[in-house]
């Protein structure tokens, strides 16, 4: 074999895998939901195809309601964890001395492993009224019987903001990481102030590193599942809890296809913006690994 | 005599840019050949196809008579020292050695003996356990070219090898690569930009530019008689005019180097026609009494540059120009003061002179 | 807040506490879960009633602990077994995706690198509805068409996995990529010029050089497959992961701190791997490669 036929031929071999995985895994797939969804039950077992599906969704107060507060509290917990985040990670990145740098980065690291599950749970443990909190509140005299924290709200932000904080400090500590401090210092030897320096030097650097936190933040949160059902309760009213709903509850495949569509249709709106509108793209952020 | 390398009219591509130019030459047995020029010039894309990393054009490559460019990279008996040595990093001094002859399948017993023979002979006997990173910059060298030496190959390419070393080690190791040349008694063909290496190293220069041969010879010859204004340039340090030619004089031309100024140089030229005049620092005296027919050109000491044996006086000539002459000082105070009138002379014999663009 | 310039100690010391106090967030839930794992009492709830041993080695009801509660060891089980064949599949499409990225050029590859980075921005609850419909729709058809029974595209493990494997491959892909990317060329061509056949190389010098980013990517996806809820929900069969099993137990059927007990050996399990992840990755980048 000559050496062109060799390489010809270990790309095709590499390119098999890749081209299997996506094929077979990702693309044909959503095609089968795109598909699931313009199927539309005229009678039983009759099928047709239109947009019925759709138009039920709009059609039901409850379902568009629920896909407007996902999104809503979803870019509420990007923009908490990204303003509660950034001051972490610059601290590790820039702060912290080297061997306090990667003791907290490590620290970081490891709850980031931890399941969905034994997060919720832990908050669960917490803010119950037979829970810690509570516990410790009548303890202390300011509460007169066990409060209830969980079931609302605040509590579900509070619980979302924690399960994904950690993916939004790792890729900005990533990012800054990088950054040269003599940068910062001629920001400052230049006549900078503190905040100037920030806002025109550490924060334009950190973007790709912003927008890839951000990203990956608003997906986890869109799409979260044991956390708003956990700790909010049967009115948690996520959107994911639907899909389930209709695929697992009431065996509705195309409803749950049409949601799952929806969602993925949101969710890829709103990634397509946030890049579009800093600037940066796919390969910049969440692929720089 | 055989050669045990041989190029005929190499020539290599890449798109419109042609790198190599239709490059022979013939290398004998037992000799250490360099390849000298600067960046770009197209010394590293041959010493790839030499290697067979690169597929020549058009031309071929004879490694002891018999033609190489259908073998693979694996298979020619050319082993290659490259330029940041490509120690294997996850394996220590005496499996790095090992490896060829490994791939070759050679015996366990073999295989040590050998290894120790040539650390022995490269002066590291006690080295084989040691791992890639506790060695220092002159003993990676040398077990970078053990690894090729233990494989005993026809002929052994080293590119640029010296470069990451500082300037003291870099001297030593000029004397050693010598004398490890002599004691394996294979052709070594070393590509590099620093004349002096090559100078040093080498018993045959080709100086190569814009991928073509401008002269192959030894580096007496190279030094003494460039054959073109580009090796004249490169190799070792001139002082450079251009001018115009008046006309013959006797067995030389008179050239008028502007302002009035003209000197005497070996050689023809037509009348007329425009010419670059390179002469050496050492060439040029700083003495009043000059032979007859010498060159002699009036100006003042501007500075006075020490370098140790290698210090310079730089003369500013009525012009303006400068003009560099070796003078070593002879620690008393030498009587060249700045400001100082002096009078240049050298010889027209030690002057050359090219056409311009030559 | 920053390298150069000059803070007062207030600021100084109101950032510190800032960061401890993030931590503090951090840590608690995971402390409030473990923690109860060794309470004395059947309900994981203050008050304290002294340290035990049984929410582990308990064989007794009430208090089964959780290495004879057989539903979860089997849970264990079976995420044990999923976690593995996930971890050496995405490693394996990951190396062959790495090499065809950073060796070969072929027409589409901007694109086809794209849709390799895809998965990780989808929501993981859509690559499982996605997967169980097209899985159904080709287990249909073959029924239909032929008759054939094809029992493993129906829910169960090899669906889970796939479904994992459908995602973890881009991680695996991003981290062996960026360690293939830093590999000297130069030790590859040296190892020809002695001698060594394509494959020889591959072997000896290239695959050593990956091997930590190959081990690094491995423990994560193992990780991240341990854990995953989302997509393994819609795709569980008969035979539970620890997730569901443990899911099951909160929402559901009320649960004893056997499942603290669950939550502190997952939560030490998870981060002593990560540990030897970063570890492993560290170790090598340091030893001068």
């Amino acid at each position: 074999m000559t050496h062109r036929d060799a390489t010809r031929l270990s790309l095709f071999l590499l390119l098999a895998p890749l081209v299997l995985w996506i094929g077979l895994l990702i693309v044909l797939p959503h095609l089968g939901i795109g598909y699931l969804s313009l199927r539309e039950k005229v009678a039983p077992r009759v099928y047709e195809f239109g947009f019925g599906n759709y138009l039920a969704f709009l059609r039901e107060p409850i379902y568009w309601n629920t896909l407007l507060r996902t999104a809503v509290m979803s870019v509420l917990v990007t923009g908490l964890a990204l303003v509660i985040g950034f001051p972490i990670a610059y601290y590790i990145a820039k702060v912290a001395g080297r061997r306090g740098r990667a003791s907290l980065f490590l620290l970081c690291l490891i709850p980031l492993w931890v399941s969905d599950l034994v997060r919720a749970f832990g908050w669960i443990v917490l803010l119950r009224e037979t829970g810690v909190i509570s516990g410790l509140l009548q303890w202390a005299g300011i509460a007169g019987g066990p409060v209830e924290m969980l079931y609302s709200d605040a509590t579900v932000v509070v619980g979302l903001v924690y399960t994904v904080i950690l993916f939004m400090i790792v890729p900005i500590v990533s990012t800054l990481d990088g950054m040269d401090n003599s940068l910062i210092e001629a920001g400052y030897n230049l006549g900078g102030s503190r905040w100037t320096v920030l806002r025109r030097i550490v924060i334009p650097y950190a973007m790709p590193g912003i927008v890839a936190g951000c990203i990956i933040v608003f997906m986890l949160t869109a799409g979260s599942y044991l956390t708003p059902i956990l700790l909010g309760g049967k009115n948690s009213m996520w959107f994911t809890e639907q899909i389930y709903d209709q695929f697992i509850t009431r065996y509705n495949w195309e409803s749950g296809s049409t949601f799952g569509i929806l969602l993925l249709a949101f969710t890829s709106f709103v990634v397509w913006a946030g890049l579009r509108l800093s600037g940066q793209s796919l390969a910049t952020t969440v692929a720089k690994g | 005599m055989t050669n045990d390398l041989e190029c005929e009219r190499l020539t290599k591509r890449f798109g419109p840019f042609t790198a190599v130019d239709g490059v022979s030459f013939e290398i004998p047995r037992g000799s250490f050949f360099s390849i000298l020029g600067p960046s770009g010039c197209g010394k590293t894309t041959l010493m790839r196809m030499i290697a067979g990393f690169e597929q020549p054009a058009s031309g071929d490559i004879r490694i002891k008579g018999r033609s190489v460019l259908g073998l693979a990279p694996n298979k020619r008996n050319v082993k290659m020292v490259f330029q940041h040595l490509a120690l294997f990093p996850m394996m220590n001094v005496g499996e790095n050695i090992a490896y060829g002859l490994r791939c070759a399948g050679i015996g366990r017993a073999e295989i040590e003996t050998r290894v120790r023979d040539v650390l022995v002979r490269i002066g590291l006997p006690d080295v084989a356990g040691k791992q890639i990173a506790q060695l220092s910059g002159g003993q990676k060298q040398r077990i970078a070219i053990a690894r090729c030496m233990v494989l005993e190959p026809d002929v052994l390419l080293l590119d640029e090898p010296l470069g990451a070393l500082d300037l003291k080690l870099r001297e030593r190791m000029k004397i050693e690569l010598k004398l490890l040349q002599h004691q394996f008694a294979t052709t070594f063909v070393y590509i590099t930009h620093d004349q002096s290496e090559a100078l040093v190293m080498s018993d045959r220069v080709a100086v190569m530019n814009a991928g073509r041969f401008e002269q192959i010879g030894s580096p007496q010859e190279l030094y003494h008689a460039p054959a073109s204004a580009f090796v004249a340039g490169f190799v070792g340090d001139s002082n450079r005019w251009a001018g115009r030619v008046l006309g013959q004089d006797g067995d030389g031309v008179r050239v008028d180097i502007g302002a009035g100024l003209s000197v005497t140089a070996a050689g023809s030229a037509a009348a007329g026609s425009v010419v670059d005049i390179f002469v050496r620092p050492e060439a040029i005296a700083l003495a009043a009494d000059a032979a007859p027919g010498a060159n002699r050109l009036d100006g003042t000491v501007d500075s006075l540059l020490f370098n140790g044996a290698a210090s310079r006086v730089l003369v500013r000539l009525a012009d303006g120009q400068l003009v560099e002459v070796s003078h070593v000082p002879d620690g008393r105070d030498g009587g060249l003061q700045q400001g100082a009138p002096v009078t240049l002379s050298w010889s027209p014999a030690q002057t050359r002179c090219f056409a311009q663009g030559a | 807040m920053n390298v150069a310039a000059p803070q007062t100690k207030l600021a100084k010391g109101l950032y510190r506490a800032y960061v401890l106090l993030f931590f503090v967030y951090l840590a608690a839930p995971l402390v409030a879960a473990c923690a109860f794992a060794f309470n004395d009492s059947t309900f994981a709830a203050l008050p304290w009633k002294g340290f035990t041993l049984d929410w582990f080695f308990g064989d007794t009801e009430p208090k089964l602990g959780l290495f004879h509660d057989r539903r979860l060891l089997s849970g264990l089980r079976v995420s044990g077994l999923v976690g593995l064949s996930v971890a050496l599949l995405s490693v394996a499409v990951g190396t062959t995706n790495a090499f065809l990225f950073e060796r070969h050029d072929f027409p589409f590859k901007r694109t086809l690198y794209i849709m390799a980075v895809i998965p990780l921005v989808i929501p993981g609850v859509i690559l499982g509805i996605s997967i169980l419909v097209f899985a159904s729709m080709l287990a249909n058809g073959a029924d239909a068409a032929f008759g054939l029974d094809l029992d493993f595209l129906r829910p169960g493990l090899l669906l889970v996995i796939l479904g994992q494997f459908s995602f973890l491959t881009t991680i695996t892909t991003l981290v062996i990529g960026a360690r293939l990317r830093k590999f000297d060329v130069a030790l590859e061509e040296a190892a020809l010029n002695l001698g060594a056949g394509r494959l020889r190389v591959l072997r000896t010098i290239t695959l050593p050089f990956l091997a930590p980013a190959m081990i690094a990517a491995g423990l994560v996806a193992f990780l991240v497959s341990f854990e995953n809820f989302n997509t393994t929900l819609m795709l569980i069969g008969s035979d539970s992961t620890l997730t569901i099993t443990m899911y099951d137990r909160i929402a559901k059927l009320g649960s004893t701190p056997v499942l603290n007990a669950v939550s502190f050996v997952l939560i030490i399990g998870s981060g002593a791997l990560a540990l030897i992840s970063i570890l492993i990755q560290r170790d090598k980048a340091e030893s001068g490669h």
